[in-house]
């Protein structure tokens, strides 16, 4: 992880601008930015420990608890609404007890609840981990969630 | 009309470089390096392009004020946060047509004397993020790339930087301190990012699309450029449609066609022939157009006049089974979680409209609140610290200028009567 985040350094004329892309390489490390992970990354980049947290709670996609293994990311914009989104995050509480911010009891699952994901010419939509699902009805979805274990 | 700039993408192997340069990419480098600089931001101006991120700011003047700027290092960073609700025409350059993205970037570096470039692309985005980083490790290989380009001593390296999940930071000054590892805050102007942008130094920001356009203008001139589409506001355009449409997708057309032309003849018309009710034309930043008034032209210079703008392009089309109420709720939800707080209008007023949006389609209304919802976005409009807020408040203006009886109605029945066919 060290390593990486030097290599990342590099890039940019300021060291501070690597803050960004090494909380991302913790939170894959560490599965999510504990405070010991944002204190290896403020000890990384020189910065104070309160200054790394205060960047990091900002962005939603930083995660700042402990997610389930497989994260859940489902829109629910005016485009995905409109055809459907809102029955999804629905059907998702019925059927898996899994809440908006939440994770199923068995650490399966994490859900959270997006903004438009650019995929609204295909919506409903949603990203399960890094891969992207559209045209989601209530029928597939549980044929793809099934994918993940 | 031909497709420039999602030329060959129906090719799978589209984002390959070798297909790339097989269809003429990367040739407009050598010819535009033939060219001064100057003379490149001079055919900029000729050719009439404006930035496609959603202010339609003339290309050609930003370019000038920071080429008029003597301070160096200079940047050019590439904004891919697309982040507008209802907006995914970016995406398709990012991720089927990367090399062309690429191309515009060295051209505009070279142009603006900046030899250093950023893309900023939105989280949301992996697949592109694994594709444009492809691509940029393609293009070094080939010497697209690098501090000797084409062997000739001419200097473009790029980066692309994943953001995390904050619409507020496709802002472009939101963005720059995001870029230099902050919290997405929006800063004052001025002084401009053109003068003091990242790191404080000159600074260029463009969208995806508008760097995407450098290399047409370089390959077809100025003049053949400034005769597509709408003369004030020329060039080839992506508009996406989504919603209550046949055929949602992203299409090439030359700027300027009418709404109309782009839901019935593109798109497919409503969905099952439903009735059409209210339309976004440009993102849910952009205010919202009723069915009778979709003859306008989709340009930067004629949608203002038609009472909204073009913003990210991006069509949202709703039929008649949508309840407007509930549309500027979920509209309203989306600007109180994006408001980065810095400002009490936005961060507050936004949270008050969603409030009382929520007891109102929850048949909870009042009779005062339709004029407490005009109140607080008057309050809010022309009052934010940055355009988030002026848009969320325009917004909300226009669905109850359009769609007033419908809140009414609300507030007299106790109810939505949308609800139960949801
Ligand atoms: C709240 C807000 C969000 C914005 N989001 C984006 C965006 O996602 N992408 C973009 O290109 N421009 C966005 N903009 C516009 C940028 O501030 C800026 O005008 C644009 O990147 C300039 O590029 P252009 O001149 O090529 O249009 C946004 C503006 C605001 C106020
Ligand atoms: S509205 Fe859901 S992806 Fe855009």
């Amino acid at each position: 992880m060290l390593k990486e985040i030097e290599d990342i350094k590099a890039k940019y004329p300021d060291t501070r601008a690597a803050l960004l892309p090494a909380l991302y390489i913790a939170q894959k490390e560490f599965g999510w930015l504990s405070l010991d992970a944002m204190k290896a990354v403020a000890n990384a980049l020189n910065l104070p420990e309160s200054d790394v947290r205060g960047t990091a709670s900002f962005y939603s996609m930083f995660r700042l608890k402990p997610a389930g293994r497989n994260l859940i990311q489902l829109c629910t914009n005016i485009s995905c609404m409109i055809l459907g989104a809102e029955r999804l995050r629905d059907l998702l509480k019925d059927r898996y007890g899994l809440l908006p911010g939440g994770t199923t009891e068995d650490g399966r699952f994490s859900l959270v609840i997006m903004e438009c994901i650019g995929a609204c010419g295909t919506a409903p939509a949603m990203l399960v981990n890094t891969d992207l699902y559209e045209n989601l009805t209530e029928h597939n979805i549980a044929e793809i969630l099934g994918k993940y274990k | 009309m031909e497709k420039f700039l999602l030329r060959n993408t129906e090719n799978p192997n589209s984002a390959d470089i070798e297909e790339y340069i097989k269809t003429g990419g990367y040739k407009n480098i050598s010819k535009a390096f033939e060219l001064q600089p100057s003379d490149i931001i001079e055919e900029v101006k000729k050719s009439g392009l404006r930035g496609r991120g959603g202010a339609g700011f003339p290309t050609f003047m930003k370019w000038s004020f920071a080429s008029a700027d003597k301070k160096f290092p200079k940047y050019l960073i590439c904004n891919a946060d697309e982040g507008e609700p209802g907006t995914f025409k970016d995406r398709p350059i990012l991720e089927k047509n990367p090399h062309l993205l690429i191309e515009g970037m060295i051209i505009s570096g070279y142009a603006l004397k900046a030899e250093y470039g950023y893309i900023y692309l939105r989280g949301e985005y992996p697949y592109a993020y694994d594709v444009m980083n492809q691509a940029v490790r393609d293009a070094y290989d080939k010497g697209y790339l690098g501090d000797n380009i084409l062997g000739k001593n001419i200097k473009f390296n790029l980066v692309v930087h994943l953001g995390a999940g904050a619409y507020i930071c496709g802002e472009e000054t939101a963005l720059l301190d995001s870029l230099e590892g902050r919290r997405g805050l929006p800063r004052n102007k001025p002084p401009f990012p053109v003068n003091a942008g990242a790191w404080g130094m000159p600074t260029i920001v463009n969208n995806v699309e508008t760097l995407a356009n450098i290399p047409h203008i370089i390959e077809i001139g100025a003049d053949a450029y400034s005769k597509i589409g709408f003369p004030d506001c020329p060039g080839p355009k992506l508009y996406c449609v989504s919603g209550h449409v046949e055929k949602p997708g992203v299409f090439e057309l030359p700027m300027g066609i009418s709404l109309r032309e782009i839901i019935y003849d593109y798109a497919g018309g409503t969905k099952n022939g439903k009735k059409l009710k209210a339309v976004f034309p440009g993102g849910i930043s952009a205010p919202v157009l009723p069915a009778d008034s979709i003859d306008c032209a989709m340009d930067f210079v004629s949608l203002p006049k038609a009472g909204s703008m073009l913003g990210s392009a991006a069509v949202m089309v709703m039929d008649e089974t949508v309840c407007m109420v509930k549309i500027a709720h979920r509209a309203m939800k989306f600007f109180e979680r994006e408001s980065c707080g810095k400002c009490t209008p936005c961060r507050e007023g936004t949270e008050w409209l969603r409030k009382i949006l929520e007891r109102i389609e929850n048949g909870r209304g009042r009779n005062e609140d339709i004029s407490l919802l005009t109140d607080i976005s008057n309050n809010i409009f022309g009052k934010s610290f940055c355009a988030l807020g002026d848009g969320a408040a325009g917004v909300m203006k226009s669905i109850l200028k359009h769609f007033r009886a419908e809140f009414e109605e609300h507030i007299k029945e106790k109810r939505c009567r949308f609800k139960q066919k949801d």
